[in-house]
C-alpha cells in the first residue's frame, strides 16, 4: 500500500504571550514552552485516520530543526505515526530556514520514501507563511489540495474540499499529491498514556540536509531602494520581457 | 583498601542521588508528555464543567468514559491487563493535573486507581486481575474500597463487620461507611472480620460484585465538597459470594489495607497538589487584573507575601509527592515519604484555597469564580485516607524507628 509523510513543526505554544528581545533581534524563544504547531497537529490526525481506515500503510512523521524537535515527532509517534524522521538543522542555519529550504527537503524526502501524500499543516502559527505546502507540491510537480477541510481516498485519488475565500472548493487531484490541513479538517487526538509508552520504542530516523542532497542556504537578500514608486516601475520595464515580470 | 571501597560506594550513592534529584528538578520527555496530555484534558474539558458538576452533583460518567480511554483510569496497570503500563511518578502526575481541573474527578481517578486496582494488582491471583482489574480499566467500569465503618474511621483494626463460610460461600454481614464512588461502582473491595478474636489479624479482604444481592447503599451523603463523587454507606445484609472472592490470605486484610492506602496517601497528596495549583492560578491571575489604589493589586506585598507562601506550600509538597512516588517506583520503603506527602499536600490545599479567596476578596465568596469550591473541595484531603492526625502518627513512628538505640 501506500506512505504518507506528515510534517510537524515544533513552535511556542499558542497560549504564551510572545515577547521581543531586548535587542530587538527576535522573539525570546529561551525557557518558552514550545509544542506542535495546531496545523500540523490536524495533519497528524487525518494521516492516522487514513492509515486507520487501511487506505494507507505507513505514516512518517518528518521534523526539520534542532535536537528539540525530536519531541516534536515523539509527540506525533505518540498519536499514532509509525516513524519518524528527524532532519537536523541548528544554530544559524535554524534561524533562516524558511519555506523554501523546508520544501526542498520535504520533496527530497518524499522522493526517496517514495511517498505518495505529504500532509502538511495549512501554515505555522509563528511565521504565518502558508508557503511550504504549495512550494513541495511545486517541486515535486505534484498536485495540491491546500486548505483542506475534508479528504476523501478513492482508488488513486483524492477528493479534496478547501476553504477558500469565496467558500467552499471541491477538487479531485491524483495521487501522489500534497494537502495541507486546515482548522476544521478534524479534532486532533489526545496521546494516549498507552500511545505514549508505545511511541518509546518507535524508531526517529536522523539525517543531515546534505544527506538528501539539499542546499539550505538562505537565498533571502537585501534589496535596493528607490526614491519614487516610478523609477522602481521604470527599472522593471526595462528589465521585462514582453511587458511580464522576469527576475 | 577499605577507604577506597568505602569512597566508591559514596561515589556510587552520590551518582544515583544525583540522577533522582536532576529527574525532580525536570522529568523525563515521557513524564511531560503524558502530562501534557492530562492538562490538555483537563483544561479543555474538566474545568469548563467543573462548577456544574459540583452544582448539580453529576458524577463525571462521560469524562471517565474519556479517561480511561486516555489509559488515566488503569495508569499503573500493566498494558496486558488493559493500562497504561506506566510508573507511580506518572500517576501521581495524572491526578494532579486532572484534580487542578476538577477536583471531584480527580478523587474519582484516585479511588480507581490507587484504593481499587491497586490491592489487586498487588494481592489478587492471576484470575482475580483478569476478572476484576482488565473490565475496570477502560473508564466504563469504576470500583470502590470499604475499609470504614459508622463505629470506626481512623481506628481500622476495629473492625465489626464480619464474614462467616458456609460451604463453597462467604456470607458478609456489616455495614461501611463514606465509601467514595459507591453509587457509581460496578465492585468493591470489602474489609471484614473472619476472625474477631484475633483483632486486627482477622481482618480479610474481599471483592464484590456491585450491585449484588444483599449489598445495598445508603443514601448520598450531602458533602461540602467533591460532591460530584457519591459517598454512602455500603450496607451488607447476608451477602453471600464465592470462596474464590477473598482477596490475599485469610487474615490479610489489615496488611493490604494498610498497604493499599500507603500507595492511595501519594494519590491523594497529588489530588490536593491539582486543588492548591489552581487555587494558585486562579489568585495569581486575579492578582493581576484587580486593580485597587490605582494599581493591580499584585503589586501590594500584601498579596505578593500571601502569593509566595500559596507557591512554597505547594511546591514543597509537590517535591515530597514525587519523592514518595519515586521511591515507591524504585521498590524502596515509601511509608513516611508518602504520609508527609499527604500531610503536607492536604494542609497546602487548604492553605492556598483559603488565601485564594483572602485575594479575590468578595469574589472568592461567590461561585462565579471557582475559588470558593476550590476551598470546599480542599478540605477533605486532610480528612480522608488518613486524618492528618494518623499522618504525623504514621510519620513520628517511621521516624522514631529510625533512631531506635
Amino acid at each position: 500500500m501506500s506512505r504518507v509523510l506528515v510534517g510537524v513543526k515544533r513552535v511556542i505554544d499558542y497560549a504564551v504571550k510572545i515577547r521581543v528581545k531586548p535587542d530587538n533581534s527576535g522573539v525570546v524563544t529561551d525557557g518558552v514552552k514550545h509544542s506542535m504547531n495546531p496545523f500540523c497537529e490536524i495533519a497528524v490526525e487525518e494521516a492516522v485516520r487514513l492509515k486507520e481506515k487501511k487506505f494507507i500503510s505507513e505514516v512518517v512523521a518528518v521534523s526539520c530543526g534542532p535536537a528539540q524537535a525530536t519531541e516534536t515527532i515523539r509527540t506525533a509517534l505518540a498519536m499514532g505515526c509509525d516513524r519518524g524522521i528527524h532532519v537536523e538543522v541548528s544554530g544559524k542555519d535554524y534561524e533562516s530556514l524558511g519555506p523554501l529550504q523546508v520544501s526542498k527537503i520535504f520533496a527530497a524526502l518524499a522522493k526517496k520514501e517514495e511517498a505518495s501524500l505529504v500532509i502538511l499543516g495549512k501554515q505555522a502559527i509563528d511565521d504565518d507563511c502558508n508557503q511550504t505546502g504549495q512550494m513541495t507540491a511545486a517541486l515535486l510537480d505534484w498536485p495540491q489540495g491546500t486548505f483542506a477541510s475534508e479528504v476523501e481516498i478513492t482508488g488513486d485519488k483524492v477528493k479534496v474540499v478547501r476553504e477558500i475565500d469565496g467558500g467552499l472548493e471541491t477538487i479531485k487531484i491524483n495521487m501522489p499529491a500534497v494537502l495541507t490541513a486546515d482548522l476544521r479538517l478534524n479534532t486532533p487526538r489526545y496521546a494516549t498514556l498507552p500511545n505514549i509508552m508505545k511511541a518509546k520504542k518507535k524508531k526517529i530516523a536522523n539525517v543531515k540536509p546534505a544527506d538528501l542532497g539539499v542546499d539550505i542556504v538562505s537565498r533571502a537578500c537585501r534589496g535596493t531602494e528607490w526614491d519614487t514608486v516610478g523609477s522602481l516601475y521604470e527599472q522593471w520595464r526595462s528589465r521585462s520581457e514582453h511587458g511580464a515580470l522576469v527576475f | 583498601m577499605a577507604v577506597f571501597f568505602k569512597a566508591r560506594k559514596a561515589l556510587a550513592l552520590c551518582v544515583s542521588g544525583c540522577k533522582s534529584l536532576s529527574s525532580l528538578a525536570e522529568l523525563p520527555d515521557l513524564h511531560q508528555m503524558m502530562r501534557q496530555t492530562c492538562r490538555d484534558y483537563a483544561d479543555k474539558e474538566l474545568a469548563p464543567i467543573a462548577g456544574k458538576l459540583d452544582k448539580e452533583h453529576l458524577f463525571p460518567t462521560q469524562q471517565v468514559r474519556e479517561l480511561g480511554a486516555l489509559g488515566v483510569m488503569a495508569v499503573e496497570v500493566p498494558e496486558e491487563l488493559g493500562g497504561a503500563g506506566m510508573d507511580y511518578l506518572a500517576y501521581a502526575l495524572a491526578v494532579e493535573e486532572i484534580s487542578r481541573g476538577c477536583g471531584s474527578t480527580g478523587c474519582v481517578v484516585s479511588v480507581n486507581n490507587s484504593l481499587y486496582l491497586g490491592p489487586i494488582l498487588k494481592f489478587g491471583t492471576q484470575e482475580q486481575k483478569e476478572q476484576w482489574i482488565t473490565p475496570f480499566t477502560n473508564g466504563e467500569k469504576v470500583g470502590c474500597f470499604a475499609l470504614s465503618e459508622p463505629g470506626n474511621g481512623s481506628d481500622a483494626g476495629a473492625a465489626s463487620t464480619s464474614a462467616r463460610q458456609e460451604g463453597d460461600e462467604w456470607i458478609l454481614n456489616g455495614t461501611k461507611a463514606w465509601i467514595t464512588n459507591c453509587w457509581d461502582a460496578s465492585a468493591v473491595v470489602v474489609f471484614a472480620s473472619t476472625a474477631k478474636s484475633l483483632k486486627h489479624k482477622g481482618i480479610s479482604a474481599f471483592l464484590v460484585p456491585m450491585p449484588h444481592p444483599g449489598l445495598s447503599l445508603g443514601k448520598k451523603e450531602d458533602k461540602l465538597g467533591i460532591r460530584a463523587t457519591s459517598t454512602a454507606n455500603v450496607i451488607l445484609e447476608d451477602c453471600r459470594i464465592p470462596l474464590g472472592n477473598m482477596l490475599g490470605p485469610p487474615g490479610a486484610g489489615f496488611k493490604i489495607a494498610m498497604q493499599t492506602l500507603d500507595c492511595g496517601r501519594i494519590g491523594i497528596a497529588s489530588q490536593a497538589l491539582g486543588i492548591a495549583q489552581a487555587a494558585v492560578d486562579c489568585a495569581a491571575d486575579y492578582a493581576h487584573k484587580r486593580t485597587a489604589f490605582g494599581a493591580p493589586i499584585g503589586k501590594l506585598q500584601a498579596i505578593q507575601f500571601k502569593l509566595a507562601d500559596m507557591a512554597v506550600a505547594v511546591e514543597s509538597a509537590r517535591l515530597l509527592t514525587w519523592k514518595a512516588a519515586m521511591l515507591k517506583d524504585a521498590k524502596k520503603p515509601f511509608t513516611k515519604e508518602a504520609a508527609m506527602a499527604k500531610l503536607s499536600a492536604s494542609e497546602a490545599a487548604t492553605f492556598c484555597s483559603h488565601q485564594a479567596i483572602q485575594v479575590l476578596g468578595g469574589m472568592g465568596y461567590v461561585t462565579d469564580m471557582p475559588a470558593e469550591r476550590y476551598y470546599r473541595d480542599a478540605r477533605i484531603t486532610e480528612i480522608y485516607e488518613g486524618t492528618s492526625e494518623i499522618q504525623r502518627l504514621v510519620i513520628a513512628g517511621q521516624l522514631l524507628k529510625e533512631y531506635m538505640p
